[in-house]
């Protein structure tokens, strides 16, 4: 069932009656049988795109459609989504077996085919031999599968997951990642899940929906946009560690970080922000490539070697310092205070104007 | 160290168990011993001998104490359940207004902090047969004027007046109860339970009651104990010397106790007293005791 958001507003009166647009003017198409991560800071509205979605808030402007039918006025249970709360919100008092029928019974589905569809339900979330249990006699994990069950036993057309993963430990995560990854690939229902971990959506997602103050920066695959960001905030949010933000201009053609040339440009003189991903620089001491720095840390882990370094040294305070982040191989021998010589990969070099816009 | 900390928690404990030593504790053995004369004069200290059963062997026989025990138990019967379900309605219909609520809530507490005999006199005067507001109400429906209290009224008529002055009387607390446990239910779960299509009764039945079982277990132990104790709203409705709309025609187990007790001066009276109190006390604890039994099975934490 594809989504699709027209103008989507919601505003929140606050307590001292100020307007909060908490979502603003959202335009938004989510393809039938995708799984979407919509992704963002907390506070960016992502979650109340979702509770827009399931019809537990109410929008303040605009449209909401499922296919071709409209469902801006269409109360939660007449929706027929699916909801995955962050908190799990499973019945306390009802076993795993009544929490996953719960909604069947509602539906007046009929007995002996609700019984089986909970069976069949608990066996996909590989839950079958808990069915009796009560949801405190489960695990963290084990308790978001239950959540899941009950959110797609009735055959949703729309399966919502609001921060599915955020209260798992860190093991039991990367788990339930791939389950909800099988589940969806299983049942290809149109998934929506938020949440604030770009390496989670990046890893899960067929496309993800960047965020921020209600509006939406940029969408599409994952990779995609890692590699081709919309804007200085999307390429900062992507990435971990976060890229590297340099205060350049652009020169005669040539991009110039501190003076150091690192790239070409076909564009009027001006003042930029240059980006570079960590894995953009490439060591070159001997052409003595032009772009150098001194290196103030290392930090070898595994494969990978991390350069820390800041371009001017004229702050006192450590922690008033810009630094940047390198990786590289780890291959190469480099000490602190080494002075190293890069070349910088074009494809991971990012140019934005002074608003933060891709040049 | 230990031995110091000891004597300190008695001393912490020390007040209150001193008044209950002296309150509760001693009553309620002497009460048993005061139970076991026979023909007992208080005044005088003399006794014609002990006998542990002879005084609960007169008083069941006595046509009086069992219409006491059959109206007690009517009041408990009727009153607790119904007002238990009004209070969880309301309770739950507050929260759905939650501009007005603290006006409603402040509306429904008011019994509380009033005084049962001044709300049995109240009571008393809406449901007179001539002025009161009741059959007026009923008029307006084509309802001829019904003897609520009146020498003649029936026993139906009554028990149903002074029901309901015991169900509106014991809301109060009940909402106040309610209100503050409903606070307490996490908004996710009715989140949820609209995703699941819930209707608001499927809601009601399915999610709020089971989750406030605890308290409605806790209501419904301290009501029943309440409604077995009634007297008050008897003495409010009717006054102290009818005890019904015919003589002691609604009398309870405590008013039957306050009877015997208040005629002390006759021989083997205030053991009559004292034994009719001690199956109260029984009765009580037996019914406590079954509706936590009862409810283990069915309260869910």
């Amino acid at each position: 069932m594809e989504i699709k958001m027209v103008n989507l507003t919601k505003i929140f009166i606050s307590k001292g009656k100020k307007e909060v647009h908490a979502v603003d003017h959202v335009d938004l198409v989510i393809p039938s049988g995708k799984l979407i991560g919509l992704l963002g800071p907390s506070g960016c509205g992502k979650s109340t795109t979702l509770y827009l979605i399931a019809g537990l808030l109410r929008q303040t402007e605009g449209q909401i459609y499922f296919g071709e039918e409209e469902m801006s006025e269409t109360p939660p249970e007449k929706r027929g989504i699916g909801l995955v709360f962050q908190n799990y919100a499973l019945y306390p008092h009802m076993t795993v077996r009544e929490n996953i029928l719960f909604p069947l019974e509602n539906l007046r589905v009929e007995k002996e085919e609700a019984k089986k569809r909970t069976y069949d339900m608990a066996k996909l979330v590989g839950l079958e031999e808990m069915l009796d249990r009560k949801p405190k006699e489960l695990s963290g994990g084990q308790q978001q599968r239950v959540a899941i069950a009950r959110a797609l036993v009735k055959t949703p057309r729309v399966l919502l997951l609001d921060e599915p993963l955020s209260n798992l430990d860190a093991r039991l995560r990367l788990q339930t990642r791939e389950e909800i990854k099988r589940i969806q690939r299983e049942t290809k229902i149109t998934t929506v899940f938020v949440t604030h971990d770009q390496e989670e959506a990046m890893s899960i997602s067929d496309e993800i929906v960047v965020m921020k103050d209600g509006v939406i920066q940029q969408m599409g695959e994952p990779q995609a946009v890692y590699d081709k960001p919309a804007n200085l905030f999307v390429a900062k949010f992507l990435g971990n560690p976060q890229i590297n933000v340099f205060d350049g201009e652009i020169k005669n053609k040539e991009i110039l970080i501190e003076g150091m040339v690192v790239g070409k440009k076909d564009m009027p003189d001006q003042k930029i922000f240059v980006g570079v991903r960590p894995e953009a620089f490439v060591v070159d001491n001997e052409n003595q490539a032009s772009f150098r720095f001194k290196v103030d840390l290392v930090e070898t882990i595994g494969r990978d070697t991390t350069l820390i370094f800041d371009m001017q040294d004229d702050s006192e305070n450590i922690l008033d310092k810009k630094t940047f982040k390198a990786i590289i191989d780890a291959g190469f021998r480099i000490k602190a205070d080494d002075i190293v010589h890069f070349n910088i990969k074009p494809d991971k070099m990012h140019l934005f104007d002074l608003n933060g816009n891709i040049l | 160290m230990e031995k110091k900390n000891n004597l300190r928690a008695w001393l912490y404990l020390a007040p209150l168990l001193i008044l209950m030593a002296v309150f509760t504790f001693y009553p309620l053995i002497n009460a048993f011993i005061v139970s076991s004369y026979k023909g007992y004069l208080p005044l005088s200290g003399t006794a014609d001998g002990i006998d542990l059963f002879y005084n609960y062997g007169v008083i069941l026989k006595n046509p009086l104490f069992k219409k006491a025990v059959i109206n007690t138990f009517i009041i408990a019967g009727v009153s607790v359940p119904i007002s238990i379900l009004l209070s969880l309605l309301i309770a739950v219909s507050l929260k759905s207004i939650p501009k007005l609520k603290g006006a409603f809530q402040t509306i429904y507490f008011l019994p509380y902090v009033t005084n049962t005999i001044a709300i049995g006199m109240a009571f008393a005067f809406m449901f007179h047969e001539d002025y009161g507001v009741i059959n007026l109400v009923l008029g307006w429906f084509g309802i001829n004027p019904v003897n609520w209290l009146g020498g003649t009224a029936t026993y139906a008529a009554q028990m149903i007046a002074l029901l309901i002055l015991t169900i509106w009387n014991g809301l109060a607390f009940k909402i106040l109860v309610f209100t503050s446990g409903l606070e307490n239910i996490d908004k996710q779960y009715y989140d949820a339970a609209k995703i699941d299509s819930a209707s608001k009764w499927t809601v009601f039945k399915r999610i709020t009651v089971p989750l406030l079982s605890p308290l409605i277990l806790y209501i419904s132990i301290t009501s029943v104990i309440g409604a077995l104790k009634a007297y008050n709203s008897v003495v409010g409705l009717f006054g102290d010397v009818k005890l019904g709309a015919q003589n002691n025609s609604m009398i309870t187990i405590v008013a039957f106790v306050y009877q015997y007790k208040d005629g002390y001066t006759d021989k083997g009276y205030i053991s009559y007293a004292a034994a009719a109190s001690i199956i109260l006390f029984f009765i009580t604890a037996v019914i406590s005791i079954l509706q936590t039994i009862v409810s283990k099975k069915r309260v869910h934490y």
